[in-house]
């Protein structure tokens, strides 16, 4: 059913008549031109769709778009704020935390969304919040270095 | 192959070779198939300085691991080089990125011998129409047989911008030096012209007119230095494009009527219900249906209204009944190593040990599935794919689409992911299909459950080794079989008198297989591996000393010794309890051995790799950083090889249809890792991507045959054949 869906989408008010069923990754791959957020596995297994809703880590894969109406939604692409990118970013670039890359936008935002709970977090706790992301290229260690030094430098800034 | 071409044969030699300029331009353009030549290059790529030059018999490393069509090398350059009027440098190469870093430790060794920065070379990579062939990425080939013409090509390029800078400053070349793009005269700097200067408005194709050798290992100022990789902002801001990422206008996204099985036929289809979805188009063309709709869920979901009857075959074979199977189907065999007499080995030995090794059917799965795009207009056609092998899949989508090979562009942008899984590009062939039959764009990417169904998998395969022991306890006898791994890494290196080591094969699959990062030494590196422990361990010697004593390879000594050191390994015969395993071995030209340390839950099974450190020699390390990260990354998908990953399948239907039940390596996986680069800078540089993935399955079973005194025989080794194994163990 068509019906008008409303919400933020990296800083910019989105409007547009969709079927409120269709999933949130594909209208933001194809409608919106928003191809940060990939499909990996399309059940909500391997993460690498993952946005923020509300600041929140969720699956797009297996999220209705009706459900963000009202709410603000954040990809991969609006992460870096006034051209400057996000520590996460910056600390991944560092240590390399990633190899093809195809993984990498859903790894940041869940490790985002993960360290706003968790603020201090330590290694294990890292491991614990990145469990349920996938990587096949085995970028695992350099994505734990990333995180932790990411969380240090978010420390006192979120 | 067959080399048609003698001139291709006698301007290569057996070593990669340089070949920066061949005078006779008529023969690039009488190069069969080959339409790009340089002209044409020269008049696409702009203005500015350019060379060319060749990388010898390349085809011939990739023909033995039969990957399917390939085109004939161009006779006469394989990869361009650009010097440009604004400084930048320009590499064009069919190799492709797909996660190991080649777009890093390519332009490192073109800017070190060029003498430019490394952020001004910039990488064109597996662009059909842009980039000359390439028989594809795999192997761990690029940076060993790439990497020395490169720098060749580096070298004289760095000659030429040499003389054109003499023509300009009017200064003899032995007077004059390079630094950052800049020439200039040595004993005044203030004589000096840049590279953009001298490209300036030119088209210039040239040679270098006097001598060129490569820097020494000494002087070097980039190879060898560690770089972050140059491919990092893209990623991780979303910038970077995968083939799912384009789009095009017009374009529709296709989904495809797939059998529930391999081999089953299409008895009866009725589209009719997924017709009426507004926006939805389907295309037949006999058995193969497709719906098209611009948004990929849409047609996805119009595909389920499709009712379609199929006729399964019953064929009995599944996971468990494969070997019998596979050993019943194999043929004659091949011997590839013999010395000695294997009776007189056998008569000699006070122990023989007759065991057999077995490993299931392993999926590639990388993240981003097989996807292509496909924009036939008129005669014309633009694909962009995430494939290996770009210049395969040119040939692939021109025979679907019916139209000449030379007016398809295959544009290849970051690949996630390939593993040797994208040397195949089935989703190529048909996206063209279907553009043909629709008449419009169409994005093709397969879902995770097609990727796990048309994966071309590790094939399943059996090791089968008797070997045996003196009284003093040296090896003595070692018969070695090998069933459909393939033979890469089953020769072995260690000090035996009597040895075979014989490889069979056969076409006995159900469904299709390929190459698998490092394939075949994964299998054969753990089937040796642990027949190695199992005889230091009935002959009481520490496995590493046991090892040292029946080696005369110098280099595999090393990296053992360099393990063992960082690892702090103590002497003790297995098993000890301490969940201590070793295992080595030789692949893509590098040397490698791994220890690791594992916990085993004995009421459970399961299993913790605690800790893991990985010596490795690889000649000259070009970016010890990017080498690093792909032994991680092997270690970290070995895991899942040794422990998890194994395809579950009944009478041809895949059970496995995503990661829920076949298990990835995760996070909480991870051990500790610990990595030792052997530098031998005088040497060439050696495969990276692949060589440390073979010890994973063979050290973790040594480790736990060290904490258990159980054996493990069988790939994965999963909590349930690990707790049968203890209870065998304790008869």
């Amino acid at each position: 059913m068509e019906e008008t869906i409303q919400f933020k989408l990296n800083g910019k008010q989105t409007k547009l008549n969709v079927d409120g069923e269709r999933k949130l990754l594909w209208v933001l791959r194809t409608d919106l031109e928003t191809t940060g957020p990939k499909y990996g596995c399309g059940e909500g297994i391997c993460g690498a769709c993952t946005v923020l809703i509300d600041g929140t880590a969720a699956r797009s894969c297996q999220t209705s778009v009706k459900e963000v109406n009202g709410r603000y939604v954040v990809t991969i692409e609006g992460l870096a704020a006034n051209g400057s990118l996000h520590p996460l970013q910056k600390a991944f670039m560092k240590h390399d935390g990633f190899q093809c890359g195809y993984c990498t936008s859903g790894m940041i935002l869940t490790a985002y969304s993960f360290l706003k709970q968790v603020p201090h977090a330590t290694h294990d706790q890292i491991i614990e919040g990145m469990e349920d992301n996938l990587c096949r290229c085995g970028a695992h260690k350099r994505i734990v270095a990333a995180v932790q030094e990411a969380a240090k430098e978010m420390e006192g800034a979120m | 192959m067959k080399i048609q071409n003698e001139n291709f044969k006698t301007r290569n030699s057996d070593i990669p070779t340089t070949d920066l300029l061949m005078p006779d331009l008529e023969t690039a353009n009488n190069n069969f198939n080959f339409q790009l030549d340089r002209r044409q290059f020269m008049k696409l790529a702009g203005s500015g300085v350019f060379l060319f030059f060749t990388i010898g018999d390349l085809p011939l490393f990739g023909q033995q691991e039969g990957r399917g069509v390939r085109r004939n090398l161009p006779n006469d350059f394989n990869a361009f080089l650009r010097i440009g009027e604004d400084g930048r440098v320009s590499l064009y190469t069919g190799k492709i990125e797909m996660g190991q870093g080649v777009y890093t430790s390519l332009g490192q060794m073109l800017a070190e011998e060029l003498d430019v920065p490394l952020g001004s070379v910039d990488m064109v990579m597996g662009d059909t129409d842009l980039c000359p062939w390439d028989m594809g990425t795999f192997g761990s080939m690029s940076t060993r047989f790439f990497g020395p013409p490169l720098r060749m090509a580096g070298a004289k390029a760095r000659q030429v911008m040499l003389e054109l800078a003499s023509e300009h400053l009017n200064t003899p070349v032995e007077k004059l030096t390079v630094e950052n793009s800049v020439v200039f005269e040595k004993s005044n700097k203030n004589n000096r012209v840049s590279y953009a200067e001298l490209a300036k408005g030119k088209k210039i194709e040239r040679e270098p007119k006097g001598p060129v050798s490569l820097k020494k290992p000494s002087e070097f100022k980039i190879i060898g230095k560690s770089f972050a990789r140059r491919d990092g902002e893209e990623k991780v801001t979303g910038k970077a494009k995968y083939a799912g990422d384009i789009q095009i206008p017009g374009m529709v996204y296709a989904k495809i009527l797939r059998p529930p099985a391999h081999g089953a036929k299409l008895l009866d289809v009725d589209v009719s219900e997924a017709k009426k979805v507004s926006g939805v188009q389907v295309v037949q063309d006999g058995d193969f249906v497709a719906v098209l709709h611009k948004y990929p869920d849409v047609a996805e979901m119009a595909l389920s209204k499709i009712k379609a009857k199929f006729d399964s075959p019953k064929t009995g074979i599944d996971d468990k009944t494969i070997f019998d199977h596979l050993l019943k189907s194999a043929d004659e065999g091949r011997t590839a190593a013999h010395d000695g007499d294997l009776q007189t080995g056998e008569k000699e030995s006070k122990f023989v040990f007759d065991e057999t090794y077995l490993n299931d059917y392993v999926a590639h799965a990388p993240i981003e599935p097989h996807t292509a795009v496909v924009h036939l207009e008129g005669d014309k056609a633009t694909v962009w794919a995430s494939t290996q092998t770009p210049f395969s899949a040119k040939e692939e989508a021109a025979r679907k689409l019916g139209i000449s090979p030379d007016n398809v562009r295959v544009i290849t942008p970051f690949v996630g992911g390939g593993f040797g899984a994208k040397s195949r590009n089935g989703q190529v062939e048909e996206a063209a299909r279907i553009a043909k039959l629709s008449g419009k764009p169409v994005q093709l990417a397969w879902t995770r459950e097609e990727e796990f169904f048309f994966d071309t998998y590790r094939p399943a395969a059996i090791v089968k080794i008797k070997s045996g022991i003196t009284e003093n306890g040296r090896m003595n006898l070692w018969d070695y079989k090998v069933y459909y791994a393939g033979e890469r890494g089953a020769e072995q290196f260690y000090t035996i008198p009597n040895h075979r080591t014989t490889a069979y094969g056969g076409n006995a699959h159900p469904f299709a297989t390929g190459p698998w990062r490092a394939p075949a030494n994964n299998t054969n590196t753990f089937a040796r591996e642990s027949q190695i422990e199992i005889m230091a361990a009935k002959a009481g010697t520490d496995p590493l000393e046991f090892r040292l004593k029946h080696l005369r390879d110098e280099k595999m000594k090393r990296v053992l010794k360099a393990a063992a050191e960082k690892f702090g390994w103590k002497p003790a015969k297995g098993p000890s309890g301490r969940g201590y395993g070793i295992a080595c071995g030789l692949d893509a030209g590098a040397t490698v051995a791994t220890m690791a340390e594992v916990a085993v839950d004995k009421a459970t099974g399961e299993v913790q790799v605690k800790r893991v450190v990985c010596a490795q020699d690889m000649g000259l390390v070009i970016n010890p950083e990017g080498a690093t990260i792909q032994i991680e990354g092997c270690i970290t998908m070995g895991l899942g090889y040794a422990l998890s990953e194994g395809l579950h399948f009944k009478d041809g239907k895949i059970l496995d249809t995503n990661f829920d039940t076949y298990e990835l390596p995760r996070f909480s996986w991870l051990p500790k890792i610990d990595t030792v680069l052997i530098e031998d800078r005088e040497s060439d540089p050696q495969g990276g991507g692949e060589p440390a993935i073979i010890t994973m399955g063979g050290v973790i079973a040594n480790a736990i045959f060290d904490a258990t005194g159980a054996r493990l025989f069988h790939l994965p080794m999963t909590p349930e054949r690990i707790l049968d194994a203890m209870k065998s163990a304790r008869g």
